[in-house]
């Protein structure tokens, strides 16, 4: 820390980048949690199609649905973990107590767990297309857009109601109680676009709904990053 | 009935009685005469309602379920609107009174939410032939039920006083927000999916009773608001108590 010389501005983007790497660091030393977290998705795929059938036309119209689900019952996992990692031995007491803004806090977990399920999803997604024979290749770059988009929102949330639940009873059904109604614009927004993207749909419905997606992610972020302040603090 | 009929007798009745109510309910012992004065006002508003309106064309007497349905789903989503501004001002003022509030709309937003759902369904079933369609209210009707169990859930597993009350204004305040989201989202999804909704045109002889009941269930929300708010602050005074008992050495239990 060189702190004299910087505006209170890079000061917190230096925490939030410390708390990024500090949080993706222990990721990548515990690697098991993350191929864990992987394989159930692609596990969670392989019990949709059971579900569904065999038939290969009813499994590619299924598929942005069974796409966005499978992000979040795997994405889920994750969140509560974010903070339970702090509650042993009072750390996330210690790092409150820190100086400067808590939000940074927010902000730097939120990235890691981006960065955490935007992995998972490039694992999960081109298996599913094996999977569901899906246009991969031509829908690539429109989907890319869309899984950013609709993972920044469900992040957003996961993050922020993962800061409350993780630290109360009967935190594994509550977080996504809380959570999936909150989701339910975004899944929407999501499914459609990756549909409309999957199907060669670009310029029809796609369009609308990935603006949606950009209204939804800008909310989203700026009540809960407005909120944080109150949810983490003693 | 002819003097009820006329709009703007019924508006100023309905609010100057609100108002009474509220002055009413602002002590404890208000809370007996407003249920009093509400249990009267909500059975003339049924009567009057179910009496004046003829059966309706194609539902028939089915129609009248209107007077208990649609002000059941309003005070629902008025109890949205209750929990968002009574959240606010408790992280701005930090009053465990808004807390209260709170809790006590939710508690009654439960109940309502979960009527107006059964009441759909039982409106729905010889309407449409089927108990349950996507449509854009009754969809986000539901999820709007799952949102209040989930805020109530929250408060049930926090311990903590003040902690339960900063976090469920968080999530009073995000679950109102979403509230609105989520019902302008599955109304353009279900736009998408091009199936026509149902238009709201009502005849003036239907109107009348729907305004009356509109105020007879606002009556009820603050009724059960009222009393809700004050069991909570019983409750706080009785652990309180006991706090302080314990304090003294005295037994730990009241």
């Amino acid at each position: 820390m060189t702190g004299t010389a910087r505006s209170p501005v890079q000061r917190e983007i230096s925490r939030i980048l410390a708390v990024f790497w500090k949080d993706i660091t222990i990721e990548w030393r515990a690697r098991a949690n993350f191929n864990a977290v992987a394989f159930l998705a692609g596990l969670i795929l392989l019990l949709f199609g059971f579900a569904l059938g065999p038939d290969p036309e009813a499994l590619r119209s299924a598929a942005a649905g069974v796409i966005w689900l499978t992000v979040l019952f795997s994405g889920v996992l994750s969140f509560n973990r974010s903070y339970e990692q702090e509650l042993e031995n009072g750390a996330l007491d210690t790092l409150l107590l820190y100086p400067g803004d808590r939000r940074s806090l927010f902000v730097g977990k939120l990235l890691a767990n981006l960065a955490f399920v935007l992995a998972v999803e490039a694992v999960m997604i081109p298996a599913a297309a094996i999977l569901y024979d899906l246009p991969l290749l031509r829908a690539a770059p429109a989907l890319a857009l869309i899984v950013m988009l609709g993972t920044l929102g469900f992040v957003t949330l996961g993050t922020f109601y993962a800061a409350m639940a993780s630290r109360v009873r009967a935190r594994e059904v509550l977080l996504p109680l809380l959570l999936f109604p909150m989701l339910i614009p975004i899944l929407l927004g999501a499914v459609e676009a990756t549909a409309a993207a999957l199907g060669g749909n670009v310029m029809g419905g796609m369009g609308g709904w990935v603006r949606l997606l950009v209204v939804f992610d800008v909310i989203f972020m700026t009540v809960s990053f407005l909120a944080f302040e109150h949810v983490i603090g003693e | 009935m002819g003097i009820v009929t006329s709009a703007p007798v019924v508006y100023l009745t309905g609010v100057a009685l609100a108002a009474v109510g509220l002055v009413l309910v602002r002590r404890q012992a208000g809370v007996r005469t407003w249920g009093i004065i509400t249990i009267l006002f909500f059975v003339f508003a049924q009567a009057a309602a179910v009496l004046t309106s003829p059966p309706d064309r194609d539902m028939g007497d089915l129609q009248k379920i209107l007077y208990v349905h649609v002000p059941t789903a309003w005070m629902s989503l008025l109890g949205f609107a209750i929990i968002f501004v009574a959240s606010l001002l408790y992280l701005w003022r930090r009053n465990e009174r808004y807390d209260r509030i709170a809790l006590a709309t939710a508690e009654a937003g439960v109940v309502f939410t979960a009527l107006s759902l059964l009441q759909g369904m039982i409106w729905g079933k010889p309407t449409w032939g089927v108990a349950w369609t996507w449509d854009a209210r009754l969809t986000s009707q539901a999820i709007n039920l799952v949102m209040y169990v989930g805020y109530l859930s929250l408060r049930a597993f926090t311990d903590e006083e003040e902690r339960r009350a900063r976090w469920s204004a968080a999530v009073g305040i995000l679950g109102f927000l979403n509230a609105n989201i989520v019902y302008m989202s599955v109304r353009w999804w279900r736009t998408l999916h091009q199936v026509q909704s149902t238009p709201e045109t009502m005849s003036p002889e239907y109107v009348v009773g729907l305004r009356l009941n509109a105020f007879a269930f606002l009556y009820l929300l603050l009724w059960f608001v009222a009393h809700r708010y004050y069991t909570g602050r019983m409750e706080r005074e009785a652990e309180a108590q006991v706090e302080e008992r314990a304090l003294a050495g005295g037994p730990a239990h009241v």
